[in-house]
């Protein structure tokens, strides 16, 4: 393998773990905007907050990795997107702004108000920041980027039909795994009617996520015909492989499985991503800038290799070392839900050291 | 299609202008509060004293907050890159992207370990539990290295092959010790440990003003204190150093900062005043002083802005003549201040008694932000019309993109209302403390005070 597809690996891990984590927490955001008035809507927004308070930023950090990689490893695609797509990626960005501080403040805000508006704020730019990624994503696929500073169209690159479709499954995925994920929070958290509840809106996300996949590929064929060609020949696998975890999360939940839905949503995002990178490759941005093409000089990328892997070597025992403890808490805390009044909880947190 | 390029330049360099100075003030605070957190962490477990206990759980929380905003401020940062400078990432991304990818990991790391340090004050047994910041610290460090190396290589561009067109070769070592690392970084660090005392002695200081003069109001203001007036003094030679050798790397921007319109010795040092061509009309004058300062001699010969053609000087070389000498003028007056405070705690193991004292701690934080404002712009203003100097100009970097004045002035509303809700959340925070002595309010990471909704108490909370 050649250091720029070595490279264009890192890319991928690290799109992949954003879509995951951080299209975990945008699609929490959704279900929280979705949820209701502040007394309908309390309860699915406690678990929320519960669930993705305590490792909520580093999973944005991923994001950064991703742009500093496309940077650094591929210079003239990330210029040819930043300045062409200058208008989804501005709003995208705003959104990143409005979503971190909406929950940072939601949290802190004194008065009442003040939360929901913050709450709000969370909410909506939870839905808006990955639908503008995802059309940024639909205008690469769909060849609409060229080489140069601003050299496509500033408008139609990015406001069509592919764009849009891709936008919503961006929203739809991340609501589709928050959903399921949230499902075992609420079991771990023992409480049967939230996870009823978001089962419920599980088994809907999947099939519209589903439907919009669907939706994307008939697209991708009029649109992008390279990519979905890639999908059909060497990304075939991965496609059917995302099918089968798909279609198994909702047999799953709808016979309220335990085990394995978790595991099994992330797989068919893993596998989607996967079988479009499959499928793109080697155009880094369709249908005429290539990988190597666009790659940055060898010393650069095997530098990024060598902090890449120091950080899988450091970053990864330091990441398990902060979900170890989350999960403790998390299990004494929830160890006796019923007996345990919330003020109990609170005296033991503020007993302090 | 002039005119669009012209204003977009000038909208970008705002925009860039902006949230580069209000993320600078969050960066300082991400850097060297947690030091003050764990010192405060220390005292505590060392004396057995419950009131620095407490101080270094309430910053733990102010270290959380500004953190959170500060990763928000720093993301719009890394966009900006594209959207604003697509062409200057385009052809050095892959020169500088190293150090980011290393301030990344720096950043991975802090981030883990502030969510660890908070949580483990319910969870780690109390040694375990300091040496749970210590990361936290270092990684601090390490990624204020990674990213001021970055805007070193700026100044000093090398490592790289050719000098026009596409890059084709790096070397990544001398990227990343480049000539300027030596002076910029350990003044930028030395800066954010400067401003955070200030800052945080500041906040304290008005509070004892308003006669809360208890032992935490007296910690809180002893530990950052000492800190910045340890720095403080360093930082005037490190800066010195730094003046000196941007006047040998960079002499048009020496020149612009000082105001030298010709290249010559016995160059006159002034305080202020306004820059023209002729020289400086008013401000003080100290004849000799400039070449002094430079070379030790008054005999040195100082370069002007005459040396280069006016296409390649900065502008507005009263703002930069203006921020220098403020700069300066600030942390003059703060090694004052530290000698002050050094003297009495000499003579009487005491904060000075006089109100006066506290009062001139209570501006010494916003003081303190003035002058690092003032650094960066002499170091991002006095570059110009270069954004790596002397191979690339700003104009030649910019975005070909329509509307960036439309992305300035909503990122300028935005941030307005982001800093303002910071403030009101922290005085917010420390109303809180005062008036309950409640330590378990939420924040970004700390452990939910909320237990899980439970299927009992859901409905009736």
């Amino acid at each position: 393998m050649t250091f720029a597809n070595a490279v264009a690996v890192v890319l991928v891990v690290g799109v992949t773990m954003y879509a995951l984590f951080g299209g975990a927490d945008f699609g929490a955001g959704f279900w929280s905007l979705l949820a209701g008035g502040r007394d309908r809507g309390r309860r699915p927004r406690a678990l929320i907050d519960w669930a993705i308070g305590p490792v909520w930023e580093a999973n944005h950090v991923w994001l950064i990795f991703v742009l500093v990689v496309l940077w650094t490893g591929f210079p003239a695609a990330f210029e040819a997107i930043f300045s062409t797509l200058f208008i989804p990626l501005s709003l995208a960005a705003f959104g990143v702004v409005l979503r971190g501080a909406g929950f940072a403040f939601q949290h802190t805000a004194r008065r009442a108000r003040g939360r929901a508006l913050a709450t709000t704020v969370f909410g909506a730019s939870s839905v808006l920041t990955p639908f503008f990624l995802g059309t940024v994503v639909g205008a690469v696929a769909g060849g609409r980027v060229p080489v140069g500073n601003a050299a496509g169209d500033a408008v139609t690159s990015w406001l069509n039909l592919l764009s849009f479709v891709t936008g919503a499954l961006f929203v739809a995925t991340g609501a589709y795994l928050a959903s399921v994920f949230l499902v075992s929070d609420a079991r771990r958290a023992a409480t049967p009617d939230l996870e009823r509840y978001f089962s419920d809106r599980a088994l809907v996300a999947a099939v519209v996520t589903g439907a919009l996949a669907a939706a994307g590929l008939v697209v991708l064929h009029r649109d992008a015909r390279s990519v979905f060609d890639g999908l059909k020949s060497d990304g075939l696998p991965l496609v059917l492989l995302s099918l089968i975890c798909g279609v198994a999360v909702l047999l799953l939940l709808r016979r309220g499985a335990r085990r394995g839905t978790r595991l099994l949503a992330a797989g068919a995002v893993v596998a989607v991503i996967w079988g479009w990178a499959v499928a793109q490759h080697p155009d880094v941005l369709p249908p005429s800038l290539t990988v190597s093409d666009a790659a940055a000089s060898s010393e650069t990328l095997k530098t990024l290799l060598i902090v890449f892997g120091v950080a899988v070597l450091v970053v990864l025992p330091a990441i398990g070392l902060l979900f170890t403890l989350v999960q403790r808490n998390l299990v004494e805390e929830t160890s006796q839900p019923s007996r345990q009044p919330p003020e109990d909880t609170v005296a033991q947190h503020a007993s302090g050291p | 299609m002039t005119l669009t390029l012209a204003s977009n330049l000038g909208a970008a360099r705002s925009q860039m202008a902006f949230t580069l100075g209000f993320h600078i003030i969050l960066a300082s605070l991400g850097v060297a509060l947690p030091a003050m957190m764990l010192i405060a962490n220390y005292l505590g477990l060392r004396r057995g004293d419950a009131e620095a206990l407490r101080l270094a759980r309430r910053w733990s929380k102010a270290v959380a907050v500004t953190f959170a905003v500060g990763a928000v401020t720093g993301t719009v940062l890394s966009f900006e890159f594209g959207l604003l400078w697509p062409a200057f990432t385009g052809r050095f991304g892959q020169v500088f992207g190293v150090l980011f990818a290393i301030e990344g990991l720096f950043f991975f790391l802090e981030a883990i370990f502030i969510a660890i340090y908070i949580f483990g004050w319910g969870y780690l047994s109390p040694w375990a539990h300091f040496w749970s910041g210590v990361p936290v610290v270092i990684s601090g460090l390490g990624g204020a290295f990674s990213v001021v190396a970055v805007n070193s290589w700026m100044n000093q561009p090398q490592g790289f092959s050719p000098a026009n067109g596409k890059v084709t070769s790096v070397e990544p070592l001398k990227v990343i010790f480049n000539p300027a690392v030596p002076y910029e970084v350990p003044h930028m660090i030395l800066a954010a440990y400067l401003v955070t005392g200030f800052l945080v002695a500041s906040i304290y200081a008005v509070g004892m003003l308003r006669g809360r003069r208890d032992r935490v109001h007296r910690l809180g203001l002893l530990i950052p204190l000492t800190v910045a007036c340890i720095a403080t003094p360093i930082q005037f030679v490190v800066g010195d150093t730094a003046a000196r050798a941007i006047a040998k790397d960079q002499p048009v921007k020496f020149a612009a900062m000082e105001c030298v319109q010709q290249t010559s010795t016995h160059v006159t040092e002034y305080i202020y005043g306004r820059c023209t061509s002729h020289g400086v009309k008013g401000g003080i004058g100290i004849p000799g002083f400039d070449s002094f300062l430079v070379g030790f001699s008054t005999s040195t010969q100082v370069t002007g802005l005459d040396s280069v053609s006016p296409d390649d000087r900065p502008p507005a070389n009263t703002m930069l003549h203006w921020a220098f000498d403020t700069m300066v003028g600030i942390c003059t007056v703060l090694i004052a201040l530290g000698a002050w405070f050094g003297f009495v705690w000499w003579r009487r193991r005491d904060i000075p008694q006089t109100k006066w004292f506290l009062r001139a701690v209570a501006v010494s934080g916003v003081s303190a932000i003035v002058a690092l404002e003032c650094g960066w712009i002499i170091t991002e203003v006095g570059r110009q019309p270069w954004i790596v100097y002397n191979v690339m100009r700003t104009s030649d970097a910019v975005t070909q993109a329509n509307g960036v004045w439309v992305t300035f002035s909503l990122v300028l509303a935005i941030y307005i209302v982001l800093g303002a809700t910071l403030i009101i959340t922290l005085r917010a925070m420390s109303r809180r403390w005062r008036s309950e002595d409640v330590e378990n309010e939420d924040v970004p990471y700390g452990p939910d005070t909320e237990p899980p909704p439970t299927a009992m108490t859901g409905a009736s909370r």
